[in-house]
């Protein structure tokens, strides 16, 4: 199978870091200033819920963190797959950057979950659960990610090993979907992806889905910035590197 | 304004939610902050020191 040119290109670390270096900027400026539209959008301007009232305002902010830590687990699965298929160490380098940030938005969406629940359902966490116990599965996954990886004394070896457990555990990513679908779940059921239209009126849905954007720009953000000192410090001496900026600028 | 702050009667909830996510994307930020700059001093501490030996290779032209 030939592979285009640009693929081949995502191979080499200066090539990725200098592409890195060019798209952070505007991926950080545009997730930020979403996030500020959305925030207000969401906590100022929409109408509250004939239900909930609102509380319900945490919807502009929960499931994003929810998807975005998804989103982080498939972007490590398949970085993972990509080096230990095609041996790129900047893939390697891609899973590894992707593993802290959604430890990170999968505690952020266990926490924001938690504070929602205490109002809605009257309780902040239920064991048994499925929604809540998959999601806090995952949350153990990119841990259990980076142990693993710290076991390691030798880089490569830690990304065939750690590769394989990032594939296989993927297959939690479309349970934690369809959970609140094949188990009885105090978690409401799917908002927008779902068949038929959303089952939101659009003077919701629109900072719903600016906060959808802004989380996923803001996460792709950190993901480069991260992935940047990730090859730097794999590749050590290496010459590319002595003509960077001497301050490595932000 | 204390009517937009208190949502309701449950402003403790919506602005504790809020706080966490504005946290985490904080703190994520200065994290990958600190960690480039460190691994581009690493990077550049490593230049330095084998600046000196490192030469290049004589090649020697077979005629």
């Amino acid at each position: 199978m030939r592979l285009p040119r640009w693929f081949h290109q995502l191979g080499s670390p200066p090539h990725v870091y200098r592409l890195a270096d060019r798209l952070a900027p505007w991926l950080g400026t545009l997730g930020c200033a979403l996030l500020a539209i959305g925030a207000v959008w969401g906590l100022a301007i929409a109408p509250p819920d004939y239900q909930q009232d609102e509380v319900y305002r945490i919807i502009y902010i929960h499931p994003q963190t929810a998807y975005v830590a998804m989103m982080a687990y498939v972007v490590m699965a398949i970085a993972s797959g990509v080096g230990y298929i095609w041996r790129l160490k900047v893939a390697h380098a891609a899973a590894v950057s992707a593993a802290p940030l959604g430890a990170w938005f999968t505690f952020c969406a266990l926490c924001t979950g938690a504070i929602w629940g205490r109002p809605t359902w009257g309780t902040y966490w239920q064991w048994g659960d499925p929604r809540i116990m998959f999601e806090t599965l995952l949350l153990f996954q990119f841990l259990g990610y980076m142990a693993l990886r710290s076991a390691f004394d030798d880089r490569d070896k830690a990304d065939k090993v750690t590769a394989i457990l990032a594939v296989v555990g993927v297959v939690n990513v479309p349970i934690i979907h369809y959970s609140v679908e094949w188990w009885n779940s105090l978690h409401q059921g799917p908002t927008i992806m779902r068949f038929g239209s959303p089952a939101m009126t659009a003077d919701m849905l629109w900072p719903f889905l600016t906060m959808v954007l802004a989380f996923t720009l803001t996460f792709y953000w950190l993901l480069l910035r991260r992935l940047q000192a990730e090859i730097v410090e794999r590749e050590g001496d290496a010459r590319w590197l002595r003509e960077l900026a001497p301050e490595g600028a932000q | 304004m204390s009517e937009f702050l208190s949502m309701g009667g449950d402003g403790a909830y919506v602005w504790s939610a809020y706080g966490i996510t504005l946290a985490t994307l904080i703190i994520n930020a200065w994290l990958v902050r600190v960690k480039r700059g460190h691994a581009l001093r690493r990077a550049r501490e490593l230049a330095t020191q084998t600046e000196a030996p490192r030469k290049q290779p004589k090649v020697h032209r077979v005629q």
